[in-house]
């Protein structure tokens, strides 16, 4: 009497895998879904952009000076003030120049790769390190927090699922490659970080060469060993990122003996081996100059940290454009320098700067439209103590520049969750601003923009009766803001917008038969 | 439910091996540092965490901190003074309906949320019963007393293997498992006689076919092979033996007579009842027959388990769970062949090997620390325990949904619960040279990085929104100074890895501690303002983000592999 087995090895109903997709589940409660469902459509060309972070806040009164205020500077800057004549001068400006210590970015910007864009910063400035990284790295306003990273939604909208099936074919690199130790906020996805980190220069090379740091002996090594050989090769992107360094090399001899250089180098010679990794994220930390901006102790204001940092990204920066040259792959790369924020207009007892609110920013590469974007900032005769200078343009102005004119995603106002001026940085673009030197007399802005309850319409006066007008995108007259005579000086009107509805409005400044039209959005 | 798991499993477990690089020799010079002498060094923090990552599932801050109020020897004595009270058992969550959306199976003979071990056989729903089993099991692990007695059931699970996918039937799965876990503690000689005449086994290897004039080897070929004497000495059993013992097993079986499957029985009618002759190696013994099945096999037990190689081989066994695959000619002279020794003189009681061994010289040696790879429920359930979390989910189905992430998770980095992938348990632990480095190859290393990432994240929602994540601040609460960076790094990583890091790594921690930023005091003020504000979303989330990034580069370190 023998009895068959009454075990079955298929059959049941069970339907699970409508809820899970390669491990993971499917759930509409993803955090940021609104992102990516907005960012879906995105595409993104075959561009590279490169992000230098200066960590710890860069003071842009030294790095671009404004040489057409240089009196006022004088009375706020003792110590820390570079001597007139050291300044660097760039070709068509005459109101700025560069720290001394840039003169390989000097070159460059003569050259005719550099765009600069004045008074870059957020509105409600936070003054803490971390906050305004976050801030900048997840493109949020002061008062949110996103939780994911600008570039992590812009590539999570370009490169839909991942990671699930990632690489492949059409994708076989890493999204994005960040060298160096600080914190990849800006590439987190809405559930995941979307590029790779590696954390050092070393580190990439170990990863690259199979190379760790050594074991201690015995059985804990060897397993350890064992592990950190399989973890390394079983790295997704190991083989691509290990053909790319095969496949090429670096070709300039201009790259000095610095952290960042290497950075840039490794950068480099990926680009130049083939991959198609569309960001990079490279960071230089020390510009927090509390102390020691410039030499104490017998002060010298071409030297100190700041001179030293300044000369360090002039000069890798242009060692890494030159090699970007050499190899034949400059067109399709730009680069950019961050900063958490700027620092104060006057100097502290410590030979330094504290945290302020704006800076300029630098985006360089054949690519950019030369020239600087915005103002000088306005150094104001008297300060008080911690005074800073107020920003002008947004970040994310630069960053919706970035996403729509270099990297050509049209739908970026769902990735910035917002909609911003695009500023003129990259070649072959039209915008409502204008170029340094440019046509406005009369120092026309307003702050904030976009608007969400008041804004600060600023302008400078000769002395002259003047109209303020609001117009819709029709051009159709919706409301007179401001009209009156008003001394010669800059003027500030306040305006309130809540009886408009959402959307586009130009703002119109009559004075002495003259006319400035300039976008307002309200939010 | 072969759709799900199983099947994913399957393809997995085919290509097991096929992308291990060569594994060096051993190497030789190392010398073993104490033998079975009680340990007297040192018991502090890395000590007491130690035993506990060996004989526990990840290693919880308050355990080690509750060992450390005892010396070692009533910590190791606490450790394995188990606590055998009735569990609530699996039940019936596996159905869920959403609008016109169904999932599972809407069990007709189980109602919702009541247990299903009683329930007779349903073709319908013994995938998903099973499937419960397993996240009930989970969950057993996740939720584990201050005991070794999860860490040994998995151990008498990988000696007496069994596979749920081909004993299809829930009950007896529930019921295999309650026997080793009841037994885990106990006495190796009566756990296997319970085994021997278990349903599950009776199935698994073929015992309820062996009937008289027709017998079947399989059972008896195991029970000696894999489950006791082993093949590690040339001198063993012979295929004569291996036919004798399967003639005195005849007749036990499956009681068939209601049509579905039901207890096992013995049927004297089908049993050899002539006497049964033993090769040389078992002395020539001569069992004689009768119609008592039972006073037979207690024959056959006493005959095998009075051979030396039993205790040897459970002992190699003991040794390679606990502390490491390698037994060196002087590890088998002064610990396996002692401990064998005393595993005979106690005839067989598990209690006092385990006593020894954890409370010697040998394995508290800094050689043996850290040198054990993870197996993936080390890593799944050690990570879950290691940061204080609980599977979550108040309705059935949520939690039957979060412990089948859990496996589905395992059977990626190929380790069931339930279902190793044959009788032999899993490879980690008998596949020369490999052993444990088994575990990781370039596949599996890919999936234990994207589980802790997860957890790290929070990507492992249910259907009601019941999230799986690391809680970052209430983790970092837990230490003596979460404010000073330095400190905060040490402790977690003194928690979380077997052995000292670098500076080097310590310093890449730092930095995403402080994003790069030369000056302590920054971690120093967020930290405090979180800790003044802890309400507000953003002081929250300034610390939050940087925790969630360095814990997940320390779960991806590999040294996190290691225990």
């Amino acid at each position: 009497m023998k009895r068959r087995k009454f075990l079955r090895t298929a059959g049941t109903t069970a339907a699970l895998t409508p809820f899970v997709y390669k491990g993971y589940p499917i759930t509409p409660l993803s955090r940021n879904s609104v992102f990516s469902q907005i960012a879906a459509s995105a595409t993104i060309n075959d561009r590279v952009m490169v992000f230098i972070e200066l960590a710890g806040g860069n003071d842009g009164i030294n790095t671009l000076i404004p040489l057409d205020q240089y009196g006022k500077l004088s009375n706020h800057r003792n110590n820390l003030l570079i001597p007139e004549n050291n300044v660097l001068s760039l070709d068509g400006v005459d109101g700025a120049g560069l720290h001394p210590s840039m003169t390989d970015f000097q070159q460059m910007y003569n050259d005719g790769l550099v765009s600069i864009v004045q008074n870059v910063g957020y509105p409600q400035q936070d003054y803490s390190h971390f906050r305004s990284m976050d801030i900048w790295m997840t493109g949020s306003d002061s008062d949110e927090y996103l939780g994911s990273g600008w570039l992590g939604r812009t590539l999570e909208g370009a490169y839909p699922g991942f990671p699930d099936g990632y690489p492949n074919v059409d994708s076989p690199d890493p999204l994005a490659l960040q060298i160096g130790s600080i914190t990849p906020i800006a590439l987190m996805g809405s559930s995941y970080p979307m590029g790779m980190s590696i954390a050092s220069t070393e580190d990439f090379f170990d990863f690259i060469d199979d190379l760790g740091e050594p074991v201690p002996p015995g059985y804990y090594g060897e397993e350890l060993e064992y592990i950190r050989l399989v973890m390394n090769q079983s790295e997704k992107y190991y083989d691509v990122l290990k053909e790319a360094a095969e496949n090429s090399n670096n070709l300039s001899n201009k790259y000095p003996d610095t952290n960042l250089a290497d950075q840039l180098r490794i950068v480099a010679r990926m680009i130049g081996g083939g991959l198609q990794t569309p960001v990079y994220i490279v960071s230089i930390g020390g510009f927090d100059t509390h102390s020691g901006q410039v030499e104490a102790g017998n002060p010298d204001p071409l030297g100190g940290f700041h001179a030293e940092l300044l000369q360090t990204l002039s000069e890798a920066v242009c060692a890494f454009q030159d090699d970007l040259e050499l190899m034949g792959v400059a067109d399709k790369v730009c680069g950019m320098t961050f900063s958490e924020f700027g620092r104060t207009i006057g100097e502290n007892g410590s030979f330094g700067t504290d945290h302020g609110a704006a800076a300029p920013l630098m985006v360089f590469g054949k690519g950019v439209n030369p020239g600087i974007i915005g103002e000088n900032p306005n150094i104001p005769a008297f300060i008080q103590n911690s005074q800073d200078l107020p920003m002008v343009h947004d970040f994310r102005q630069v960053y919706a520049s970035v996403l729509q004119d270099w990297f050509g995603i049209e739908d970026w106002q769902g990735i910035l969750n917002d909609n911003f001026d695009i500023l003129p940085i990259f070649k072959g673009v039209t915008s409502t601003d204008e170029v340094a030197g440019g046509s406005d007399p009369f120092k026309v802005s307003n702050y904030p923009n976009p608007v969400s309850s008041t804004t600060t319409i600023a302008f400078m006066s000769p002395g002259a009766h003047v109209v303020i007008n609001l117009l819709d995108v029709q051009g159709r007259h919706i409301v007179k803001i401001a009209e009156g005579q008003y001394p010669m000086g800059m003027h500030r009107v306040v305006f309130d917008r809540s009886s408009l509805n959402s959307g586009t409005y130009f703002y119109q400044v009559v004075l002495n038969g003259l006319l400035v039209t300039k976008k307002m959005l309200v939010l | 439910m072969h759709g799900g798991l199983l099947k994913k499993t399957g393809s997995l477990m085919s290509n097991l091996g096929a992308e291990l690089p060569p594994v060096p020799a051993p190497a030789a010079a190392v010398v073993l540092n104490g033998g079975l002498d009680p340990y007297t060094g040192p018991w502090e923090f890395a000590e007491a965490a130690h035993l506990i990552r060996r004989t526990m599932f990840g290693v919880k801050k308050s355990d080690v901190e509750l060992l450390l109020t005892m010396s070692m020897e009533d910590a190791v004595d606490y450790l394995l003074d188990v606590d055998n009270a009735p569990l609530d058992p699996p039940v019936n969550n596996y159905y869920y309906i959403d609008g016109t959306e169904e999932f599972g199976y809407d069990d007709p003979n189980v109602t919702f949320g009541d247990t299903w071990i009683h329930a007779d056989y349903d073709e319908e729903a013994e995938g998903l019963r099973i499937e419960s089993f397993r996240g009930w099991w989970v969950d057993q692990m996740v939720n584990q007393k201050v005991s070794i007695k999860e860490k040994m059931l998995l151990f008498w699970h990988n000696h007496f293997a069994t596979q749920a996918s081909e004993v299809f039937f829930g009950k007896y799965n529930y019921n295999h498992n309650r026997k080793l876990r009841e037994n885990a503690l106990g006495n190796f000689k009566h756990l296997t006689k319970v085994v021997t005449i278990d349903e599950m086994m009776l199935l698994y290897l073929n015992g309820f076919l062996n009937q008289a004039g027709d017998p079947d080897e399989n059972y008896a070929r195991e029970l000696q092979e894999l489950f006791t004497i082993g093949k590690d000495n040339p001198d063993h059993y012979t295929e004569d033996d291996v036919y004798q013992a399967a003639r005195i097993l005849t007749g036990w079986t499956i009681d068939f007579s209601t049509g579905l499957p039901g207890d096992t029985i013995f049927y004297p009618f089908l049993h050899d009842q002539q006497d049964k002759q033993f090769s040389s190696f078992y002395d020539n013994t001569v069992i004689q027959g009768s119609a008592d099945g039972e006073a037979e096999l207690d024959a056959l037990l006493d005959m095998i388990f009075a051979k030396e190689e039993v205790a040897k081989f459970m002992v190699r066994k003991i040794y390679r769970w606990f502390v490491y695959y390698h037994i060196t000619p002087t590890v088998e002279t002064d610990i396996i062949e002692p401990l064998a020794e005393l595993f005979r003189n106690s005839n067989y009681e598990i209690k006092p090997v385990l006593e020894k061994l954890l409370k010697s010289e040998h394995f508290f040696d800094a050689t043996n620390k850290g040198c054990f790879i993870k197996t993936p429920i080390d890593l799944v359930v050690g990570t879950l325990r290691s940061f204080n979390l609980s599977l979550p989910g108040t309705e059935p189905f949520d939690r039957f949904y979060h412990q089948y992430l859990q496996n589905l998770m395992l059977s990626n980095m190929q380790m069931i619960p339930g279902d190793p992938p044959n009788v032999a348990g899993w490879q980690a632990f008998r596949q020369v040279p490999q052993y444990y480095r088994i575990w990781i190859n370039s596949d599996t290393a890919k999936n234990r990085n994207q589980y802790t990432e997860g957890l790290s994240f929070g990507v492992f929602i249910s259907p009601s929104g019941d999230v799986l994540s690391i809680d970052q601040v209430a983790f970092a609460s837990q230490f003596s100074t979460p404010e000073d960076p330095n400190k905060l790094i040490d402790e977690t990583v003194n928690l979380l890895l077997p052995q000292p890091i670098s500076d080097l790594k310590k310093t890449v921690l730092k930095n995403i501690l402080l994003s790069g930023l030369p000056n302590d005091s920054y971690w120093t003020v967020a930290w405090l303002d979180y800790i003044n504000n802890p309400n507000d979303p953003m002081a929250t989330e300034v610390v939050t983000i940087r925790l969630a990034l360095m814990y997940n580069h320390i779960l991806k370190l590999a040294e996190y592999q290691l225990a």
